[in-house]
């Protein structure tokens, strides 16, 4: 049987020190899958027909594209920015607190740090917005005793009410993501940190923390993304932001949905920047757990250009 | 080597809940020697040595290290527990090397090394850095200083954590089955080093399953079991004529 076949004699495959012993490659006809060639047919055809639909559809297009970079849209823009930004911190901070207080030992704060996150969780955040917008309702004046006291509709600028809505409900989800990065920390980093001598808080804040930022993060940047878009509710409480600007000029100028495209189309630009710098985040803070990271993509891309000017010998 | 002993424990006791771990251990531990912790698992002799420095507090008895109780204050009859900052300063002096390394995963080889003594010391980066290459090229590591523990093997790992424990420059040091975790052909390095520890005088007070290097380096060695002192001596003695039956009865199984 084997007769046929040792025409060419291969070398026997006993030395595994011998390089490639030659083979015959496997030529087979390949499985058809016209299943897939049916479903690709069809799903451009239905992509097709709804470009077309709005294509036909009763919108201006040069308008959006005339809105684009409008002067109130780019200010609008930049608030949607600022507030998602200040917004995070706020949160990014109060969420450690609440973290740490709630895996304190002391059964005090670890109990007000579990109401919180109870009660910014378990209402929504636009119940929460129009109650801070109402605040004066309830306080007539913000008084601090001898440190502090005003007005509350003058402290309560649009600003004020959209920073503490979305910051203190941001807050209690990063305490839960903090929560579950703290947690994920090997105990034996803490016991090799108190061997040493370090202190609770710096244990914490050099070898704690650091770890968890690997779990922490990934779920931080969807926050993140999530707030940008978040951020269009506080057009409720009369801040300018993206949305708002938007569609002051679509009321105006009766370009209601031409406008709301210009602000999906910002929205969207938005959320794919902050994505890439989500993806350059979560490799920093993977240094040490993988033994040698993954190449970004414009690495790959360097590495492709180098060896395609290297001379062919260099690869070998 | 004379005056008071490094380590005295008295009638140390630890439970865990209903748990009785440790049920009364007395030992002395003197400078410079090596002191070997042998027994079966659940003995309770890494539960003692978490007790020496202070990750695990003892429920009855008294431990000392360097004359000077572990976690309290003795005022008069009365024992006041320490703050957290003064069990952080006891432990300063205290080197432990865990059995799964523990190492630092998010900093290099050489960080880990001069974490403590920058944070913990407040040294400087050249007092510390130069030190801790020292301490690198001693446990035989000058070349992977830059590396993360990811990319060591176990015994090497166990190397830099030796080294980052003698960075503080402590006055003793805890092993806890250093070499349980380690393939058994890296096992050889990691003993190397303790042994050239053990000669340079290090006080050392090692739980361990090798009874090749308790035999060889050892000064002392004590048989735990339930939680007891069963037998102690010179490890030569207990290893080659144990007394008691449980001693036999062990040894027959890991000799």
């Amino acid at each position: 049987m084997t007769d046929k076949l040792s025409k060419d004699p291969a070398p026997t495959p006993s030395g595994s020190g011998s390089p490639a012993t030659p083979y015959e490659a496997i030529k087979a006809v390949p499985v058809r899958h016209y299943g897939r060639w049916i479903s690709a047919v069809v799903v451009v055809v239905l992509l097709g027909w709804l470009v077309y639909a709005f294509s036909q559809g009763n919108i201006i297009w040069d308008t959006v594209w005339d809105k684009l970079f409008d002067s109130s849209i780019i200010d609008g823009l930049w608030n949607t920015i600022v507030i998602s930004v200040a917004s995070m911190a706020l949160g990014l901070v109060l969420g450690i607190l609440f973290a740490v207080m709630r895996l304190s030992k002391n059964p005090v704060t670890g109990a007000v740090a579990w109401l919180y996150i109870w009660f910014f969780r378990g209402t929504p955040v636009y119940v929460q917005l129009l109650v801070w917008f109402n605040l004066s309702l309830i306080f007539e004046y913000i008084n601090l005793g001898p440190i502090y006291k005003n007005e509350t509709v003058d402290v309560m600028t649009p600003f004020m009410v959209a920073l503490l809505g979305l910051g203190l409900n941001e807050g209690a989800y990063m305490a839960e993501i903090v929560r579950a990065g703290i947690q994920s920390v090997d105990e034996g980093q803490t016991e090799a940190a108190h061997a040493l001598g370090m202190s609770q808080t710096k244990t914490m804040r050099r070898i704690v923390l650091p770890q968890a930022m690997r779990v922490i993060v990934p779920p931080t940047g969807n926050e993140f993304i999530n707030m940008l878009k978040t951020s269009s509710l506080v057009s409720a409480v009369q801040y300018t932001e993206l949305l708002r600007a938007s569609s002051n000029i679509g009321s105006t100028s009766s370009a209601v949905m031409e406008m709301l495209f210009v602000a999906s189309i910002w929205y969207l630009a938005l959320t794919s920047v902050f994505s890439v710098g989500q993806y350059y985040l979560e490799r920093r803070f993977a240094r040490g757990s993988l033994r040698s990271l993954p190449p970004t993509p414009w690495q790959r891309v360097k590495a492709n250009l180098t060896t395609f000017k290297r001379s062919p010998e260099a690869t070998r | 080597m004379t005056g008071q002993p490094m380590v005295k424990a008295e009638g140390v006791h630890k439970s865990y809940g209903a748990a009785h771990i440790l049920r009364g251990i007395d030992l002395e531990v003197r400078s410079g020697e090596v002191f070997c912790l042998v027994g079966p698992s659940g003995s309770g002799k890494s539960t003692f040595l978490r007790c020496i420095n202070h990750l695990e507090r003892i429920d009855g008895g008294r431990l000392s290290v360097d004359g000077q109780l572990v976690g309290y204050r003795q005022k008069g009859d009365k024992l006041y527990e320490l703050k957290d900052s003064e069990v952080a300063a006891q432990r300063r002096d205290i080197g432990m090397v865990f059995q799964r390394f523990n190492l630092f995963p998010h900093m290099t080889a050489l960080a880990n090394v001069m974490e403590a003594p920058l944070q913990v010391k407040g040294e400087s980066k050249a007092v510390a850095r130069e030190r801790a290459e020292r301490l690198l090229d001693r446990v035989g590591l000058g070349d992977k200083m830059g590396n993360y523990p990811s990319q060591l093997s176990g015994g090497q790992q166990q190397r830099v954590a030796i080294a980052r424990a003698l960075a503080m420059e402590p006055k003793l040091m805890l092993f806890d089955e250093p070499t349980s975790a380690l393939d058994p052909e890296l096992v050889g390095d990691v003993l190397d080093v303790m042994r050239d520890l053990a000669e340079s005088g290090m006080t050392m007070i090692v739980v361990t399953h090798e009874m090749g290097f308790a035999r060889e380096v050892g000064d002392s060695l004590v048989f735990m079991d339930g939680g007891v002192v069963v037998e102690s001596g010179h490890p030569r003695e207990v290893l080659g004529n144990p007394q008691h039956d449980r001693t036999k009865a062990f040894l027959s199984k890991v000799l």
